[in-house]
Order: structure tokens, then C-alpha cells, then sequence
């Protein structure tokens, strides 16, 4: 993992002085209420619905156990014991209080954690594959790249007053687990004869618009990254649209200029701007790669695993739905829910979080990832260590075994937090998650993917869900639409909107019977929900969400 | 009346020649006026060419610093500067995207006295482009 040099801590600690010093000038007046808002967004810090939000960045989601430590310490100190952890690998605090906010920082800077452009017209937190670096399918770690665009984007000073924000994901694996498509600039790291690269994608995004990004070059070479990204970037930052917020984003630029002259436009400034690195940061690179170095994996029986296995069926149940392939031999990548059906999907409570940390010293290299499904990941665990690691998160309602399932639900904050929401998120998951729960059914069904936004910005990524539900408000009443047949991953798309909204109280049984549809229809237990979807299309699913348009026909 | 900010704080405006619209810029023209919409590549750098500023509409708005940057890595080396709505926390932007200076309004300069300024005067110290770029 990357730990801060004197740079870094120099770094963030004059930066929390500076934001202190805003704090206090927002108070004594030197700043307006609108020169302070980007100020303080760019330093992690909403006005919510109820009270002021702290977005803290967990860079390319990847933190070790004092610092989730750390984070548990927070969450009591200054807010009400819990954190919300975001699909964009941050952890969201509810409650803290403005004059609180700069203890706040410092206390993550012990750490070498920050809040730093997780909100506003910056680049945002740089995303990545949640299983980097133990992943049994990848062609390398996005992770020492992630860290120098980090580092790079970072008070940038040409970009913290753009036309819109900016987020930029990374995967190493052919398997997109960052939803590079649906991102400002995704980044998919290639080979070309035996040379290191990347493929670049452009002016993907969710929202109102949601549109699936252009590959703008299909081969990058490494040290070009930096000088690229930054032409991408400033040719926007000079001809995206500041008129309208809603068309500000880069996918909209994209769109309205088309990819070839975006792709001329940006090369022309490439040419200009490559002459400004001198290539040192390709030296930082390597360092930072040792930085990732694999931890050193031990060799021993997998005994107590196997024997687990075949006696405890809850712990079977569990190894067989929360574990993924891991490069290495006897080892497994443990996703831990934290989507206990019927919690809110995201929250952990610090005594959850105090507890993560404990295992992951105790078992997992003292390594955790943040995943953009709001779950948390220990990357490298023996399996010979899983039954006891299983019975320590039963303790903590931390054991739930439904990853990648129906109830695995990834959901805004929608209203019960957030000022922009139009519907709530939370209790429709919540709801969805104790309905099928009681059926029992949530294995049988297996992978589906439900994704819920509160309102059009769409930050519970409905568009690229197996179903999608979109909470907006019908004349003063929460409607809810949804989307079949969406997808997040390298082979993304946007979901068919099937039709009409439900009101809150017919969207369980509508869903359900999507579900019944798909049970019915599948060639066999193999054929997921998406692969039934992509071979029927939507009318069949269309016909169980609307029976009256079918009576009405009839 | 503006006043100048540099990195010694408030002073009085050294510039005396005026400025002509961008638009109407001639081939020996001596300083210009730039729009924040301006292509940078449409600024034609002259040897005559001694001072440029730059207009920031609003403070949110950041197309002024990306045109800053263009222009120095375009090779102009003669005297560049912010105008407008620039505010104290944006000081060290605006001098690590190129600019030597920053002309502000009195209003904004009673609101944000020189001490805030100064106190973004260390823009050289924890630069992370500096370890990107070397």
C-alpha cells in the first residue's frame, strides 16, 4: 500500500490550514456563502438535507486496518457512530458540524487520509477495481498508476474551477469491476507487443444522460498517461459548456462535438503539452509499484477450510456466495456485505468497522477495499483462516451471504439525506432485500443486480442495472421507475425503460414478478437474469410489470 | 482604481499603456485583453506582444487558467495577468498556471485585505506538479 512521504504530509497539512482559515473567513465574512461553496466542496464538505456532509476519499479504494480504524474513531467523535461507504470508494459522515470539520481533517491526516476533491467542479476521487492486486483474472495492479493520478490531479491548479466534475476509474482486468464505461475518462490497461498501456474511454456517465463512453485511443502508452489525461481535461476545462449545468459534463462535449474532433482536438494539445513532463514521473512510478508489492503469501493446510465447508452449511452458504478467485494458491478474496437485508445499504457502524480492521490485521495482511457495490473487501485471506473470519463477522451482523445477489443492492442516500433526492432509496432496498429474504429465493434466483437512484442524477447507478429503479416525484408522490436489462461492466448498457412508474407500495411485488418471469423463463439454473434478458428482451418482463395493458388488450 | 497583488502583497497598478480588445489586436499590437471564451491557440504570440490579461468573469469560472497555461507553453514570456473576479484562495492557481499577477477590484480587495493573499504567496512550496513534471 502507498504510505505518505514528508511530501504528502506536508502537503495535507497545509492544505487543512488553508481550509481552516476559509472556515473562519466564511464566518468573519471575507468570503461570500458563494465563494466559500466550491471551497469547501473541494475539500469534501456538502450542505445536506439536514446538516453538513463529510465525503472522505478512500483513494482507488484501498485502506489498511488504522486507517479504518481511524475512520471508526470519527464516526464517534464526531458524528453518530456510523459511515456510509459510497460507490465511488468514499465514506460518507451525516452529521458533523462545520466547526468540527477541520478536527475532522486533521484526524485523517494522521492517517494519510484526506477529504480532498471528493466534491465539485474537480477531478474526483480516482476509482479502481475493488479486487486490484488479488485478483486471479487481472494483467496487472491499476493501483501504482490510480496513485499517480491521484497525486497528479490533486490541487491541480489549471483544474479546480471546471465546467463540472470530473471522475476518472481504472481496471487491470479484462473483468470491469470499476465501470469504466460509465466515467468521465475510463482507463482499461492493455498490452500491445509486450508494451504496458492503456485504452483510453471518453465522456461515459450516468445521470440525466446517460451515455456509455467512446474509446478515444485503444492504445496508450504508459508514459503518455499523465500529458494525456491533462489534454483531455484542459480542452474541456476550455470548450465544455458552463451555460447549463446539466450539459457541462464532458459526455455531453463528446456528444455534441463527436469523438474525432474531440480525439484532434486533444491530440493537437497532447503535442504541446507532452513537452511539459520530463518523464519523472514514470521514476515515481516504479517506486510507487513497490509500494503495491504483492504481501508475502504463506503455504499452508487448507484442512480446516474443507472441513468447514462440509460441516456448517451456513458457513458453506456463505464461502460459496462472498468468496472470489485469488492469484494466489489456498488464498480467497472475501467480500464482506454490508447489505444486511433490512440495514441500509453502505452503513457500518464503528464497532463493524473496529472490527474490520481487527480481521484484517489478524487475517488479511492488514489490507480492506471499498467497492463501488458499497461493500467492504479483504483482498488476501488463507482459507484455512475463513471459518474463524465467518464466525467473527456473525458477531457483528457482518456474515450475510449475498454478494452479487438480489439483495446486494447498491442505493443512494436518496431523501432520507440528500437535498437533491426526489424518492427515497434506502427503504426500497430495504424492503426488496426483507421480501426476498423471506422467500427464500435469493440463491435460486442467483446473480442480479438491483440498482437504486432517489433521483435523476442517478448516483445509485440505476441505468447500468440488471434492474434498475429511478425514485421521482409524481405530483407530490414517489413513483418509481424501473430499467431491465442494464449493464456495468465491459460489456456495458444502458437499461430499457419498461414503462409506466409504480407508486412505493406496488414496487415490491412488481419487481417480484419480474422475477417470477425470469424463473419461469430461464433455460436452466446457469442462465443468469441478464443472459435470459439479453436472449427474450424486454417484452416478456413488460408483460408480468403491466398484466392490466396485457387485459386490456386481451 | 484596481489594485495590483503580487507576491509582496498590494500595489498600485505599474501597467500604463492600456489594452486593446483581443479582437481587434493588430500584428505590433502591445498588450491585449482576452476573453475567458478565447481559443488559446487564436492568441498570435509577437515580439511585440509585452502584456496579456486575462478575464475571470466569475471566480468559478477556471477557462482563464487553462488559458494562462496554454499560452506559456506556447512560448509567451512577457507579462501576464488575471483580471476580475479572482479571489485569495485561487492566488497560487493562478501563479502556477503562469500568471505573475492578479488585478482585482476594490470592493473584493476591502473583503479580502493583502494579508489573505499573502498568505497564498508560498505557491511553490507543496506543488504536487512540481514531482509530476520535475
Amino acid at each position: 500500500m502507498y504510505t505518505y512521504n514528508d511530501f504528502d504530509k506536508s502537503f495535507i497539512a497545509t492544505r487543512n490550514a488553508q481550509f481552516r482559515d476559509q472556515v473562519e473567513r466564511r464566518i468573519d465574512g471575507s468570503l461570500t456563502e458563494d465563494e466559500f461553496k466550491p471551497l469547501r466542496l473541494m475539500n469534501g464538505l456538502y450542505l445536506q438535507l439536514h446538516a453538513y456532509m463529510l465525503r472522505v476519499a478512500i483513494p482507488y479504494g484501498t485502506l489498511n486496518g488504522g486507517q479504518m480504524r481511524q475512520l471508526a474513531f470519527i464516526a464517534d467523535k464526531w458524528d453518530k457512530g456510523y459511515g456510509h461507504f459510497t460507490t465511488r470508494q468514499n465514506i460518507q459522515y451525516n452529521w458533523p458540524e462545520l466547526r468540527d470539520v477541520p478536527d475532522m481533517l486533521d484526524a485523517l491526516a494522521k492517517v494519510g487520509m484526506h477529504a480532498i476533491q471528493t466534491s465539485g467542479n474537480t477531478i474526483r476521487n480516482v476509482t479502481a477495481d475493488h479486487f486490484a492486486g488479488a485478483s486471479a483474472d487481472e494483467i496487472a495492479d491499476p493501483r501504482p498508476v490510480a496513485e499517480l493520478i491521484r497525486q497528479w490531479s490533486t490541487d491541480h491548479p489549471e483544474f479546480q474551477f471546471m465546467p463540472r466534475k470530473f471522475k476518472i476509474a481504472i481496471t487491470g482486468s479484462p473483468n470491469d469491476r470499476a465501470v469504466t464505461r460509465a466515467h468521465d475518462i475510463g482507463l482499461r490497461m492493455v498490452e500491445k507487443d509486450g508494451e504496458a498501456g492503456f485504452e483510453v474511454i471518453v465522456g461515459g456517465g450516468l445521470g440525466r444522460t446517460p451515455m456509455i463512453g467512446k474509446v478515444i485511443t485503444d492504445f496508450l502508452p504508459q508514459e503518455d498517461l499523465l500529458p494525456y489525461l491533462e489534454s483531455v481535461v484542459s480542452v474541456w476545462n476550455q470548450i465544455g459548456r458552463r451555460d447549463n449545468k446539466y450539459k457541462a459534463r464532458i459526455k455531453i462535449t463528446v456528444h455534441e462535438h463527436g469523438i474525432e474532433e474531440i480525439r484532434r482536438l486533444v491530440d493537437e494539445r497532447f503535442a504541446i503539452v507532452k513537452g511539459s513532463f520530463s518523464g519523472i514521473d514514470q521514476v515515481r512510478l516504479a517506486e510507487y509499484k513497490t509500494h503495491f508489492a504483492a504481501p508475502d503469501f504463506v503455504v499452508k493446510s487448507e484442512a480446516v477450510f474443507k472441513d468447514a465447508y462440509h460441516s456448517d452449511p451456513i458457513f458453506r452458504s456463505w464461502a460459496d456466495t462472498n468468496l472470489s478467485a485469488h492469484k494466489a494458491d489456498g488464498y480467497s478474496i472475501v467480500s464482506i456485505s454490508i447489505k444486511k437485508h433490512g440495514d441500509t445499504p453502505g452503513d457500518a457502524t464503528s464497532d463493524q468497522m473496529r472490527l474490520m480492521a481487527d480481521l484484517a490485521e489478524a487475517y488479511g495482511h492488514n489490507e480492506l477495499r471499498i467497492s463501488h457495490e458499497q461493500n467492504v473487501i479483504l483482498p488476501h485471506v488463507h482459507k484455512s483462516d475463513l471459518p474463524a473470519l465467518h464466525a467473527a463477522l456473525k458477531e457483528q451482523g457482518l456474515a450475510t451471504a449475498n454478494i452479487g445477489l438480489i439483495s446486494d443492492i447498491i442505493a443512494c442516500p436518496g431523501m432520507d439525506y440528500c437535498a437533491l433526492a426526489t424518492a427515497r432509496s434506502i427503504p426500497i432496498a430495504q424492503e426488496i432485500a426483507t421480501r426476498f429474504d423471506d422467500l427464500k429465493l435469493e440463491h435460486d434466483i442467483g446473480n442480479l443486480k438491483i440498482k437504486i437512484s432517489g433521483c435523476i442524477n442517478a448516483c445509485g447507478h440505476h441505468h447500468v442495472g440488471h434492474i434498475g429503479i429511478l425514485g421521482l416525484d409524481r405530483a407530490g408522490v414517489e413513483n418509481y421507475q424501473v430499467t431491465l436489462g442494464g449493464d456495468h461492466t465491459e460489456t456495458a448498457k444502458i437499461g430499457d425503460r419498461a414503462g409506466r412508474g409504480f407508486e412505493a407500495h406496488e414496487l415490491v411485488p412488481a419487481i417480484e414478478r419480474v422475477v417470477d418471469t425470469y424463473l419461469a423463463l430461464r433455460t436452466d439454473k446457469d442462465e443468469e437474469f441478464i443472459e435470459t434478458y439479453r436472449r427474450l428482451g424486454l417484452a416478456p418482463f413488460k408483460a408480468a410489470l403491466y398484466p392490466e395493458a396485457q387485459a386490456d388488450a386481451a | 482604481m484596481t489594485i495590483l497583488v503580487t507576491d509582496t502583497g498590494f500595489t498600485a497598478d505599474t501597467w500604463d499603456q492600456g489594452y486593446t480588445p483581443f479582437g481587434e489586436a493588430a500584428n505590433d499590437v502591445v498588450s491585449i485583453d482576452v476573453p475567458a471564451d478565447t481559443n488559446p491557440a487564436d492568441i498570435k504570440i509577437t515580439p511585440t506582444l509585452k502584456m496579456v490579461r486575462i478575464d475571470f468573469p466569475s471566480f468559478a469560472d477556471g477557462r482563464g487558467f487553462t488559458i494562462a497555461r496554454m499560452l506559456r507553453l506556447a512560448g509567451y514570456t512577457g507579462r501576464l495577468r488575471a483580471y476580475g473576479h479572482v479571489i485569495s484562495d485561487q492566488y497560487a492557481m493562478a501563479r502556477r498556471t503562469g500568471f505573475d499577477e492578479v488585478e482585482i477590484h476594490q470592493d473584493l480587495a476591502a473583503r479580502q485585505p493583502q494579508e489573505q493573499w499573502k498568505f497564498r504567496s508560498d505557491w511553490k512550496d507543496n506543488d504536487y506538479q512540481d514531482r509530476m513534471r520535475g
